[in-house]
């Protein structure tokens, strides 16, 4: 339930946000929320300790994956003087 | 004469008679060839001509002579002319030769009896000595059936070559040589040398390689150039020749028809020899066509001769039953004459069933031999064979009404009227009259006599005002073929063709002389423009005077050398056939038309050949310039005349006495010398040879009498000129008109056929053009239409739809390019939204 309502939060801070570093935020929240999932899972189910060992693994990401997030921004506002994600259109059709 | 002997000498005779037939052809052959090769300037292929004619006069002359010789020459002395009347014996045949003729008289005969037809001997002593006791076994054949057609000596006859075979009908080219044959060849192949030799000097304005010939003129208003064609004009003489000949010796009556064709042929050629003028080529295809229209009649004739004959030959033959296929059984088949008139001359007619029973060489009536019924054929039928043949001798030979072509056919040069319209083509008509005899009914004869009759008036009245001097002779010509005509149909049988002979002699050699005057005269050819030609042209005057003398049958009266009287060849046969018709009309008095017009044409012919003589060579000079360019012709023109007027004077020495009618009378159809009793049911009756003999005198003396009266009435009129023929031509107008305008006949022709053929073409080109055009111009409008209208359809409706596609494509992109905003929060709404809606349909469509 707790995990649920992280990652619902986390997808509409994502959806919403105009900011970009508020949607990396969301992402985390995305992230952290599957993470519980899985931990209740390791509780509550037969995966155990498999689900200890893919939070673990989780988490890992999470921190690699907002590294590069942090990257891209960075480059995004050397770019565009802003990190507003409403301004990166450039790949519209 | 026993059989082997009868064998050989017939193959002998065949193939003398084959080489002397087949060497024009060779000729023509060469000539073509060479002709195409050879240079136009040399005359070799005249020398080709003469020579191969020569030496078929040299190879007709031996046969006639080996034919004499092998038959002991009983023909000149089986004559009867001088005979008293014997009883005709039991075999008909022999009737003439048991008579006790004037031994004396005959002897006389043949020893003046010049060495005319070729290089024969004549055999005195043997005549003297054997005579008698001979002529029943030469003249006989009662010991083999051969040649019962004849009175006299058996004719020989067989097969060159079998062409083909149709059930009981074979067709082949056979021959038939009795003493008319041989004497044929000798007269056409004499005639043809002559004229051969003549024609070396007329036609030698064509050995040049540019001709101009006045009477074609071009468009730009020149004369017309050509090259020569003399060698072209021997190689269709050649052919000519070739042609005559078969007909002559043609042994069964299809091959005379194809021969027929062929003379045609070669007379359509030779008359459209100057191809360019108008006048010439109409008048070639007048020619022919008016032939055709009288072959049209032979061909009748002789589907009836084989539906009822079931054979085409005119003597008896072998032919191959066949009674199982692989055998073979030969028998032995009469032919056409003894078919009709058996072995005494007789038609055998059942006069209620209305036919007439077929026999065979004994006498006995044909059967069959299944179901033993005696073949027959209806008389009418027999009537109709005989008509429709003879309608091919109507066009052949210009009578009455298929006349109009000859004149016409002046066109051609000279040498052609000479040889082909004077001597033997013209001939041919009345060679197979004459040589058909036995098949013609009495009622057919009255036919040919009342068509000879009616043509020999006519044209001699037309020859009275005609003033191109070679129409003179055309019209004559046609008028004396009148007379053969006339005397075949009264049974004169041995009369009209004495006069065939000596006619072609006489009129060849007129036809020459002419052609020797028209290139003296440069060309002229009109008689008025002419006049007073005897001093500059004495050859040519003086043998035309020989020929014009000779037609008219002039003689001197009461005067008479070793017993003949002083005539030319003319007086005999025209004294024959005279005496004949007069024969015919005192049995049968109602036809005395028959004897009364042929003795007033005869004083006609006389008058207008002795005007043709005046007008062209008597008198002042008419034209002076013409006059002062007359020459005389070189020695190969003058010379032919000069032996054609030896024949003409002479060929006919001792009238019926003499060795020419001997010789023909040889070949007289059997029972023709005994006459013929007119049949119960009405019909005509023939004289016999001894009706003949009892008015001959009186029908001599009417004839000389009308000859001479005509003769003096044209030299008052042109010689003397004591009265002017242009008073006489004004006062009789209308009678003049007509004349000259050929009776009409031309002006009728053209309305009768003429026109109506022109309209019935135009109505099918009328056809043609509207109909059938229209059907195909139509076709192709439809067809274009069509096209148009799914070029129409391509364009709309299926590019429409490709169209479509492609447009509709376009559409879809364009509106799917839409979704892609670049709005990244987007983008996140339909990653989460799409999670969403997958695990609900998971767990929608597969619930654990």
């Amino acid at each position: 339930m707790v995990g649920a309502v992280l990652f619902v939060a986390g997808i509409v801070c994502m959806a919403t946000k105009r900011n970009g570093i508020g949607v990396l935020m969301g992402v985390e929240l995305v992230l952290n929320g599957a993470n519980v999932n899985f931990v209740a899972f390791s509780r509550y189910t037969s995966l155990a300790l498999d689900g200890q060992i893919i939070s673990l693994f989780v988490i890992v990401l999470a921190a690699a994956e907002a590294a590069v997030a942090l990257a891209i921004a960075l480059n995004f506002y050397n770019n565009h003087m802003t990190i507003d994600v409403d301004r990166a259109e450039e790949l519209h059709g | 004469m026993d059989p082997e002997t009868h064998q050989s000498v017939g193959q002998t005779l065949a193939i003398l008679l084959a080489v002397a037939w087949l060497l024009p052809l060779a000729g023509f052959a060469v000539e073509v060839l060479a002709g195409y090769w050879s240079n136009r300037l040399s005359k070799a292929a005249a020398f080709l001509a003469v020579g191969c004619i020569g030496t078929g006069f040299v190879c007709s002359a031996i046969a006639l002579g080996y034919w004499g010789v092998q038959t002991e020459w009983a023909a000149l002395s089986a004559t009867d002319s001088h005979h008293a009347e014997a009883g005709v014996d039991a075999e008909g045949h022999d009737g003439e030769h048991q008579d006790s003729h004037d031994h004396d008289g005959a002897d006389a005969h043949h020893d003046d009896a010049h060495d005319d037809e070729g290089d024969h001997q004549d055999d005195d002593a043997a005549h003297a000595a054997t005579d008698d006791a001979d002529h029943n076994a030469a003249g006989s054949h009662g010991d083999e059936a051969h040649g019962h057609e004849h009175a006299g000596t058996p004719a020989f006859f067989g097969t060159f070559y079998q062409l083909a075979r149709f059930g009981s009908l074979v067709i082949g080219i056979d021959y038939y040589i009795d003493s008319l044959t041989l004497v044929m060849f000798v007269m056409v192949t004499l005639i043809a040398t002559c004229i051969h030799i003549f024609a070396i000097g007329y036609m030698s304005d064509e050995l040049t390689e540019d001709y101009v010939d006045h009477q074609v003129h071009t468009a730009d208003g020149g004369h017309f150039h050509r090259p020569g064609r003399f060698y072209r004009f021997f190689s269709y003489m050649s052919l000519f020749c070739f042609s005559m000949l078969g007909l002559v010796i043609a042994g069964n009556i299809f091959q005379v028809f194809i021969f027929w064709e062929l003379v045609g042929i070669c007379s359509y050629l030779l008359i459209g020899f100057y191809v360019e003028r108008h006048s010439a080529s109409t008048a070639a295809n007048k020619a022919f066509i008016m032939n055709r229209v009288g072959d049209f009649g032979f061909l009748i004739g002789l589907m009836v001769i084989w539906t009822y004959f079931g054979t085409f030959r005119f003597a008896e033959h072998e032919i191959d039953r066949q009674p199982a296929p692989g055998v073979s059984e030969m028998v032995r088949v009469p032919g056409i004459f003894e078919m009709v008139r058996g072995n005494d001359g007789q038609l055998d007619v059942d006069a209620e069933a209305g036919v007439v029973y077929l026999r065979d060489g004994e006498g006995q009536r044909l059967v069959d031999p299944e179901s033993d019924a005696p073949y027959t054929i209806p008389y009418m039928l027999l009537v109709v064979a005989g008509l429709g043949v003879f309608a091919g001798c109507i066009g052949k030979s210009a009578q009455f009404p298929l006349q109009t072509w000859l004149p016409d056919a002046m066109e051609g040069p000279t040498p052609v009227s000479a040889l082909v319209h004077s001597a033997t083509m013209v001939a041919a008509g009345v060679y197979l009259a004459g040589r058909f005899f036995p098949v013609f009914t009495p009622d057919v004869l009255l036919v040919i006599a009342y068509i000879g009759c009616i043509t020999l008036f006519v044209a001699a009245t037309i020859a009275v005002v005609a003033t191109d001097i070679k129409r003179v002779l055309a019209y004559s010509t046609i008028s004396q073929l009148g007379y053969m005509m006339l005397a075949i149909g009264v049974a004169g049988w041995a009369a009209g063709l004495f006069h065939l002979i000596t006619h072609a002699f006489f009129k060849s050699l007129m036809f020459l002389a002419s052609g020797s005057v028209i290139v003296g005269c440069h060309h002229e050819q009109e008689m008025p423009r002419m006049g007073g030609l005897l001093k500059k042209m004495p050859i040519t005057g003086f043998t035309m005077l020989v020929g014009v003398v000779a037609i008219s049958g002039l003689a001197i009266p009461l005067i008479t050398i070793f017993g003949e009287p002083i005539a030319l060849s003319g007086f005999h046969s025209k004294d024959a056939i005279v005496a004949t018709s007069l024969a015919f009309t005192k049995l049968n008095s109602i036809h005395t038309l028959l004897f009364l017009v042929p003795l007033v044409t005869a004083g006609l012919t006389a008058f207008y050949m002795f005007r043709l003589w005046f007008y062209t060579f008597w008198g002042e000079p008419r034209d002076q310039e013409l006059h002062d360019h007359v020459h005389e012709s070189p020695w190969v023109m003058t010379g032919p005349l000069i032996v054609l007027a030896f024949f003409a004077a002479c060929c006919a020495i001792g009238g019926e006495g003499g060795v020419l009618f001997s010789l023909l009378s040889d070949s007289e159809p059997v029972g023709l010398g005994a006459g013929y009793a007119a049949m119960d049911s009405g019909g005509v009756a023939h004289p016999s040879h001894d009706n003949v003999h009892a008015v001959h005198s009186t029908a001599g003396n009417l004839a000389l009498l009308a000859a001479f009266a005509g003769t003096i009435i044209a030299y008052l009129l042109y010689g003397a000129r004591v009265v002017d023929p242009g008073e006489i031509r004004n006062q009789m107008r209308g009678v003049h008109s007509f004349l000259v305008e050929k009776w009409q006949f031309d002006k009728l022709y053209d309305a009768m056929f003429v026109r109506p053929v022109h309209v019935v073409a135009s109505w099918f080109a009328a056809f043609d053009r509207i109909v059938l055009d229209g059907i195909l111009h139509g076709s192709a409008k439809a067809a274009i239409d069509v096209s148009k209208w799914d070029r129409r359809f391509d364009e709309s409706v299926i590019d429409g739809m490709v169209n479509l596609v492609g447009d509709a494509t376009f559409a879809i992109g364009r509106s799917l390019r839409n979704v892609q905003t670049g709005q990244l929060r987007q983008y996140v709404m339909f990653i989460a939204v799409g999670v969403l809606m997958l695990f609900v349909l998971l767990f929608a469509f597969f619930p654990k």
